[in-house]
């Protein structure tokens, strides 16, 4: 491994109207090591990535690419002069064939024909260089995902690759299919190609990995070699442990102690399969339950199967102490099983429609299209609610896109509300937004909860949830690992002792 | 190592895999077959050669017109305006030749020049603009209709040109009357595209880029296709292949209708589905298009052989023939998605 670094980002920065994505950032990647950039959400990695790859212009900063500067208009700029990128979507056509999607746009040829066969004999070598043996004139298709990246990546090393960036490449493969994987990177880290490997799974980080660069923030909190850094302290890097001095937001005594009151919703055995391990969980009324895990643990898939928004396929779920069939958001929704998605924009707000509209939407399908709610009646809701959760610019006909995030999440919670549900599931309601916006909705929810109504609250910040919830799940690789629940229990390092001690098992 | 097994994949072959694409056009060679079959059983006379010829005939400009179609559908695209622009082509060819005078021998390649350059705007607008192709090529279907009935609105009778006179000529394979059959010109004109379509789809850069553009636009184009070119490249063919259509047309009939084509188009998009090409792009064959040309003449064949039905039962059989197909696309299409998850 040469100590003369390949690339050299310094004093990156990079605003998104208004939001810091990355403020101030240093990387260094030398040839032949492979090197994680670890954070969790939001936390910066796909911004440097993309800084790097000549997606997005960085607003400071300068990249050197083997000591010279840099700077790229678009990927294509950037795989020229031998910065390559395979995404976790497979960014090739699989309706053609594997020597076809290698050589795309610089087959060989005969005069104009393409020259069929060597362009076969030329695709298997360059899979034999890397390491794997595939009939090279199937479709792309007849091959799983675990093979098409890795074709991906044998296309990305033929164009010269010197640095390769793989973005979360080991989401969608089984363990057989990352060992692959890991052996082709190792197999390519000896040839002096330098990786950028970004996953959410610990351990295939340490696996591979010779250093790592971690982002909180958008803020560098720094890199270390792989083996000066144990998995605790990273998770510790990640997620970051100094709490934020929210107003006085305390953790409550618990006013309900487990096995007091009958749950709300009971989930037995409850699990799909590839998204998240059978696992019991009661809600009691008045309960806020957290769920804790790094991404990618199965947060929202647990939150999902409880709403209704996946359909579960072993176990079962019961309300009241009765079981539920057909099981669907609008069934949920008709139940008291209300659900604010973690991707406000994508799966919640219509960002077009304006506040008020955005408020009764939930009210209205429930209704029904055809009885709609008097105006009288909808405009002292919506003023109702705009004042009780303090949304601001308190103007209901302003379109929800022009609020900010916070106002946003606030404008989704009010809808919920609206409809008075037994059991609220947020998943991320405070990403993203500012300290402001977060100490209210954390109030709303210790609000609701005095009112009776059951919270299932999921956060990237431990010491939000465990500032919230009454019991915490603790999930883990896509399997719910723990339930805490003893006041003693209500801790940050708890939480992080046991995702640690879980994977040590293992 | 924790990470446990999310999915779990049979170990499946390759030999059988990919063969999927065969389908659709296995189902339409298969159709034909049994067509013809059915015809031979219920029919007299059916077993003449020339049954089969006379697909080539009286199809003609509809098959050449439906290989443009397929280049335009295999990048994932649509083009209306082929109708409108082969009627358009054979009344400027009409109008240059009797009224102005012009020599055939420069008419033609004018018009040839005319429908290239038309298709590569189009392309151009639903590429730089962002224009879906449906509507971008719709405005061509009013525009080219439109100045067609301007030129005029009946028909131009071409008979007096002598160069119109070759298209007809038959070649005789074998004696008519003992079991040979003939061609006229223009169905040479129709083999010679789906030839030259074949190769260029098959065996140049141009036409497997047509392939990845249609299997996924993105991907081509971070994988560095030309998508452009490419896009604005099927257009163009579709264009040529329409301005064809339109010289094809004035060989068979000898004159032109301003009124000729009109609903063509749609004829052509049934006969590249028919034909087992994948209406969202990226999978199919210009020779499945040429059974999906033979199975829509084959339909009206057996319905003139049946006697007792009018022509509007063709429409209804090809009507039920393309939902078929649609969904056995969809079907093949789900399966395949199933085994990449």
């Amino acid at each position: 491994m040469s100590d003369e670094p390949i690339v050299q980002m310094a004093g990156i920065t990079k605003d998104f109207t208004g939001v810091r994505a990355l403020e101030s950032v240093d990387f260094t990647l030398r040839p032949g090591e492979i090197h994680a950039i670890m954070g969790e959400n939001g936390a910066g990695k796909s911004t440097l990535i993309k800084v790097l790859t000549g997606v997005h212009a960085p607003d400071a900063g300068r990249i050197l690419l083997d000591g010279e500067p840099v700077r790229f208009h678009s990927p294509g700029q950037a795989q020229a002069a031998g910065i390559s990128t395979v995404y976790q979507e497979v960014n090739l056509t699989d309706n053609l064939s594997v020597a076809e999607n290698l050589f795309a746009g610089r087959e060989p040829r005969l005069g104009p024909f393409i020259n069929f066969r060597a362009m076969r004999r030329k695709a298997s070598a360059l899979l034999d260089q890397i390491g794997i043996d595939l009939n090279v004139a199937a479709p792309l298709s007849s091959y799983s995902i675990a093979m098409q990246q890795l074709v991906a990546i044998a296309r990305a090393v033929d164009f010269e690759a010197k640095v390769l960036i793989l973005d979360e490449p080991t989401s969608s493969l089984d363990r057989d299919e990352v060992e692959v994987l890991m052996r082709v990177m190792r197999k390519l880290a000896g040839d002096g190609v330098a990786m950028v490997f970004i996953s959410h799974f610990l351990d295939q980080v340490y696996e591979v990995c010779d250093r790592m660069t971690v982002l909180r923030n958008g803020k560098l909190v720094g890199d270390w070699d792989t083996d000066a850094l144990p998995e605790n302290e990273l998770i510790g890097h990640m997620l970051g442990r100094e709490v934020e001095t929210l107003e006085a937001i305390e953790h409550r005594p618990d006013r309900w102690p487990p096995g007091d009151a009958a749950p709300l919703v009971s989930a037995e055995g409850l699990g799909r399969r590839g998204s998240i391990a059978p696992f019991d969980l009661d809600v009691r009324e008045g309960e806020v339950v957290g769920l804790a895990g790094l991404l990618g643990s199965g947060r929202t898939e647990t939150a999902r199967l409880i709403a209704g928004a996946d359909r579960h396929d072993s176990g079962s779920l019961s309300l009241d102490g009765s079981k539920l069939r057909g099981h669907n958001p609008r069934t949920a929704a008709a139940r008291g099983i209300g659900f604010c998605p973690e991707n406000r924009k994508t799966e919640g707000l219509v960002p077009d429609l304006s506040v008020a509209e955005n408020i009764v939407l939930a009210m209205q399908a429930a209704r029904g299209w055809a009885r709609t709610i008097p105006p009288a009646r909808r405009d002292k809701l919506v003023a109702e609610f705009i004042a009780k959760l303090d949304i601001r610019p308190a103007d209901p006909h302003l379109p929800v896109k022009n609020l900010s995030g916070g106002n946003q999440q606030k404008v989704l919670l009010a809808r919920w509300m609206l409809l008075q549900p037994r059991l609220l599931i947020l998943d991320e309601p405070t990403r993203g937004i500012d300290v402001g916006a977060k100490a209210d909705i954390q109030r709303l929810v210790n609000e609701l909860s005095d009112d009776g109504m059951a919270v299932m609250f999921i956060s990237a910040e431990l010491d939000e949830v465990t500032r919230l919830s009454d019991r915490i799940a603790v999930l883990r690789d896509r399997e719910m690992i723990d339930i805490l629940g003893a006041e003693s229990e209500m801790t940050t390092e708890r939480i992080v002792d046991t995702i640690v001690a879980k994977g040590g098992e293992q | 190592m924790s990470t446990t097994t999310l999915t779990e994949r049979s170990d499946r072959s390759t030999l059988f895999d990919g063969l999927g694409r065969y389908i659709p056009i296995a189902a339409t060679i298969g159709l034909l077959i049994a067509m013809y079959a059915g015809g031979l059983a219920n029919y007299s006379n059916f077993d003449n050669p020339q049954l089969i010829a006379d697909l080539f005939i009286g199809n003609a400009a509809l098959l050449i017109i439906a290989v443009g179609m397929t280049f335009v559908i295999l990048s994932g695209g649509i083009d209306l305006s082929v109708g409108s622009m082969m009627a358009f082509s054979t009344m400027a060819l009409a109008w240059m030749t009797v009224e102005l005078g012009l020599p055939a021998e420069i008419a033609v390649p004018v018009v040839l020049v005319f429908g290239t350059g038309s298709g590569m705007f189009t392309g151009a607008v639903i590429h730089y603009f962002k224009v879906q192709p449906f509507i971008a090529t719709l405005a061509g279907l009013f525009l080219y209709r439109g100045l067609t009935l301007q030129i005029s609105d009946r028909d131009v009778s071409i008979r007096e040109i002598e160069f119109f006179s070759w298209g007809m000529d038959r070649v005789e394979f074998g004696n008519v009357r003992e079991g040979g059959f003939s061609l006229p010109h223009i169905s040479f004109i129709a083999f010679a595209v789906v030839i030259i379509a074949f190769i260029v789809l098959h065996y140049t850069r141009f036409g497997r880029s047509v392939y990845a553009v249609g299997g996924s636009e993105q991907s081509a184009l971070l994988m560095g296709l030309p998508t452009a070119r490419t896009k604005v490249g099927v257009y163009a063919v579709s264009g040529f292949c329409a301005a064809l259509g339109g010289v094809v047309a004035a060989y068979a009939t000898r004159s032109a209708n301003p009124l000729a084509g009109v609903g063509l188009e749609l004829d052509a998009i049934a006969a590249v589905v028919i034909g087992g090409t994948l209406l969202t792009g990226g999978s199919g064959f210009v020779l499945g298009t040429v059974a999906g040309v033979m199975v829509m003449g084959m339909i009206s064949t057996i319905i003139a052989f049946q006697g007792n039905l009018n022509s509007w039962w063709a429409r209804i059989a090809v009507g039920v023939l393309l939902l078929a197909f649609i969904l056995l696309q969809r079907f093949l299409g789900r399966s395949g998605e199933k085994r990449k998850t």
